[in-house]
């Protein structure tokens, strides 16, 4: 029987202590045990940044890329075997700086992948800088008079991306955080995960207290439907988008693998590489 | 009889001046003819004056000819742009329409013929092309029966009366020119063709399907001219495959995508020109550390910046062999013809796997546009090598010990696992890293992982890395060049034997790791070496000076308006270099 200890391997992560990165590398470890994966069926692809070294901390195929590329590398992978748990993860300077373009066609494209993205609304291992999820007067140090930025809303972009599965969850939620990484594994498509993960040495505005104090769980909003896009709407605006939940799903969208013409069932990894004589010469006759 | 000649078409874009080239040269290319076509086009979508020029001859030919023999022209720019480019026998055959004037110091005899009119009797001024093919074929002299097969295959899914209608339309345009020409019928009569068939395509024809040879069955790109036809022959046959073409947000998930599936165990490439080669750079370097297989595709084009979109330039070869930061081991190709880019590309596939690094076929504008005769390609020839990749099952390891990808071997390649193999798991990263793929910053890991990389190529195996045309023990002048110029510096060539000039030719496929030792000889043994690029800075000779001795021999042919070189260019640069010299 598989269980979480299975995901684990012997590095010990570099993150700071009390750092929320933790539990969402455990919150992963145990959603895919949960998932009945093998180790070797699964593989995450990280980004770059604190959150970015994730991949090289769970005992599963890891790939760990260039700064905001995570994505399409993960959307590579899955391409290329299809029978493979594909997990994209990264920080949400990756994930919606550098990396917005991706994000943004990623969710549109609906491959079947899960992106997590550890949300800190700070950069860290640059020690400290605005991120676009820093709130508009937040003081870094590439921002001393404060961020005259205001925030980016994630989820309300996914919404209005076309995405097939939004969620948000809070890293100290390690129950809840496991339950929806096992749902975004289990969707058929993209899903994007956006976790609240503190960062104890830069942000000392979205502290762990802070989102206790502001968060607002949708399982305690009376009637709350995941699978009504406008309701998903008008409740990220009225809260600010600090809810945590699945905030919209659609299980019926079929996923961009499904769509494709004639993409074979078997992994292209493992199709046969020879055309065959007849193949080739019916393609070479079209040039004559 | 003539053995060759040139005929051009032009008007303005988005006017059907694609089409009327198509159907002439389809139809010569089954005769047996040999053809090289080459497009002059702008960056836009209507309007403009575009041209495609084709080169017919009863012998082998890769370049464009000096002159020009018959000029169809669809309006008055056309007549104004190309005149001058017509021999003393030329002919311009031009729409009455537009009431055709012959410059007061044009040498051409013209022709009016009502190539709307007879079109729009028959019932659309759209067949007005096919009254210009039928008009041209009586200069040739060619039966328009030989036309018939290839109306059938382009209109015959629009039903029998179309393809009459055409080839109505055909034989008026014939019979109209037959009349005016009275006794001059067959002026231009070309020699009779072998009759053996041939293939006829462009570069980035080849270039795809040398993919689909080479196994690759996953294509991440991005639209840019001129490699857009490479991601839309495989988007069109790679269904058929199981596989697929992916148009991503842009050049650099490309490339990245491109480099995940390839990680995940599929033959995958990219495709761009020089623009999106910018982008790709830092992709390109985390293929180089990770030691993931990658095939990228440069189509050079003019540059720098968005530079000259449509036009001939081979400027990218410095970034192509440097351009990352940081040192990764790459390898880069220059196939000089479509033929040796159908068997390059899958070839190139064959070195992604085997370095474990990437490689990048470099094309340039007129070889991936311009549309040449190519022999029967030799599917037989192509085989599929994987390299150290790991097939077997794999020993479970003590305390989840990961597998050692980056396994410190004496020709610096590991063994390959591919994510899905029980007992394989192992890490990767761009960060340096040690044998199993963890980060690692210690300074004796670097340096052996650096070298480990770095050696992989060191003793790379390579057929032919150089294309050698070598008449003499002892030449005057080694003419060396890459891409498309091989057609124009054989030309050349024959032409300056005849002038008494001794001349060899080596045209280099293997950009990187460059073939030195295979050059120096080649050099040693001419006085003179002159090497001839689409290039402002001799990019390919500054690349010869660092690898072979006797340097001050080299001097540079260069050309970099946009346009390629024509073999008078070349012969007479080198006969006054050649003459200078002896005096």
């Amino acid at each position: 029987m598989i269980t979480f200890k299975d995901f684990r391997n012997d590095v010990k992560p570099n993150w700071c202590p009390g750092c929320g990165d933790f539990s969402v590398q455990a919150a992963i470890q145990r959603a895919a045990a949960n998932s009945g994966l093998e180790p070797e069926k699964l593989a995450v692809i990280s980004g770059i940044g604190c959150s970015g070294r994730i991949s090289g901390y769970i005992n599963s195929y890891g790939f760990h890329g260039i700064h905001g590329r995570c994505l399409p590398i993960a959307q590579g992978v899955k391409m290329a075997n299809r029978h493979l748990t594909v997990i994209a993860s990264g920080g949400d300077g990756d994930g919606f700086a550098i990396g917005m373009g991706h994000t943004i066609h990623a969710i549109r494209r609906n491959i079947d992948i899960t992106y997590i993205v550890m949300d800190n609304q700070i950069y860290g291992l640059t020690k400290g800088q605005t991120s676009p999820r820093s709130e508009a007067g937040f003081k870094t140090k590439s921002t001393p008079q404060g961020s005259i930025e205001p925030a980016l809303s994630p989820m309300e972009m996914a919404l209005t991306a076309g995405a097939s599965f939004v969620a948000q969850s809070f890293s100290t939620d390690l129950k809840d955080l496991t339950a929806i990484i096992e749902a975004g594994i289990k969707h058929k498509g993209f899903s994007l995960i956006n976790v609240f993960s503190p960062c104890v040495t830069y942000n000392k505005v979205n502290t762990y207290d802070w989102f206790k104090a502001n968060l607002t769980k949708l399982s305690s909003i009376e009637g709350y439907d995941p699978s009504d896009r406008e309701a998903a709407m008008s409740t990220l605006m009225r809260h600010n988008s600090l809810v945590t939940g699945i905030i919209y799903q659609d299980s019926e969208r079929k996923s961009y693998q499904e769509l494709i013409p004639g993409y074979a069932e078997t992994p292209l990894a493992h199709s046969d590489l020879n055309l065959g004589q007849e193949r080739f010469d019916a393609l070479a006759a079209e040039f004559m | 009889m003539i053995k060759q000649l040139s005929w051009k078409v032009g008007g303005q874009q988005g006017e059907g001046i694609e089409s009327t080239g198509e159907i002439f040269s389809t139809a010569l290319n089954r005769l047996g003819y040999f053809l090289y076509g080459y497009r002059h086009f702008s960056s836009r979508i209507k309007g403009g004056h575009t041209n495609n020029k084709i080169r017919v001859s009863i012998t082998d030919t890769r370049s464009i000819a000096d002159d020009l023999d018959i000029l169809v022209a669809f309006d008055q720019e056309t007549i104004e742009v190309n005149y001058k480019e017509l021999n003393n026998t030329g002919v311009i055959i031009a729409d009455t329409k537009f009431d055709p004037k012959n410059p007061d110091d044009s040498t051409a005899a013209l022709y009016s013929i009502p190539f709307t009119e007879i079109a729009a009797e028959l019932g659309t001024s759209l067949m007005k092309n096919m009254v210009a093919v039928g008009a041209s074929s009586a200069v040739l002299g060619l039966d328009i029966k030989v036309f018939e097969e290839v109306v059938r295959e382009i209109f015959g899914r629009k039903g029998e009366q179309i393809v009459q209608k055409n080839m109505e339309a055909l034989s008026h345009g014939f019979e109209f020119m037959k009349a005016k020409l009275g006794s001059k019928v067959g002026t231009h009569q070309l020699e009779r063709a072998d009759g053996q068939k041939r293939l006829f395509m462009i570069g980035n024809d080849a270039i795809a399907l040398g993919a689909l040879a080479g196994g690759c069955r996953f294509m991440a790109a991005y639209p840019i001219t001129p490699a857009s036809e490479i991601m839309e022959y495989l988007i069109k046959k790679l269904p058929a495959l199981g596989g697929t073409v992916i148009q991503t947000e842009d050049e650099i998930a490309a490339c990245t995508m491109a480099i995940g599936a390839n990680y995940a165990g599929v033959r995958a490439m990219t495709a761009s020109a020089g623009p999106g080669l910018s982008l790709k750079m830092e992709s390109i370097g985390l293929s180089g550390i990770t030691e993931t297989p990658l095939v990228i595709v440069d189509t050079q084009r003019g540059g720098p910046s968005t530079g000259l979109p449509t036009k001939q330039e081979q400027s990218d070869l410095m970034a192509m062999i440097y351009g990352t930061h940081g040192e990764i081991p790459k390898i880069v190709m220059a196939p000089s013809t479509a033929e040796e880019a159908f068997y390059d590309t899958a070839e190139a596939f064959n070195l992604a796997e085997e370095y474990q690094c990437p490689v990048i076929i470099l094309s340039d504008l007129q070889l991936s546009l311009g549309k040449q005769t190519v022999e029967p390609l030799r599917y037989e020839e192509i085989e599929i090598r994987r390299g150290k990749l790991v097939t077997g099952n794999i020993p479970k390891a003590e305390n989840k010990e990961y597998f050692k990808r980056y396994e410190l071997t004496s020709d610096g390649i590991s063994p390959r696992v591919l994510p899905g193999t029980k007992n394989g798991i192992f890490h990767v990263t761009g960060v340096e890293h040690d044998e199993t793929g963890k980060p690692s910053e210690a300074a004796a890991n670097r340096k052996a992982q650096m070298d480990k990389r770095m050696r992989k190529t060191r003793d790379i195996r390579f057929n032919r890395p150089i294309h050698k045309n070598i008449r003499h023990e002892e030449a005057d002048i080694l003419l060396v060049g890459f891409n498309s110029t091989r057609g124009v510096i054989e030309e050349a060539m024959g032409r300056l034997e005849q002038d008494g000039i001794k001349v060899n030719h080596a045209h280099v496929r293997l950009i990187h790791p460059f073939p030195a030792e295979d050059m120096q000889p080649l050099v040693d043994a001419a006085k003179k070496v002159v090497v001839l690029e689409n290039n402002a800075t001799g990019q390919l000779a500054n690349i010869l000076k660092m690898n072979v001795g006797n340097v001050q021999k080299i001097s540079s042919l260069l050309k970099y308006d946009g346009n390629p070189f024509l073999p008078n260019n070349v012969h007479s640069q080198c006969k006054e270099l050649f003459e200078y010299d002896n005096i």
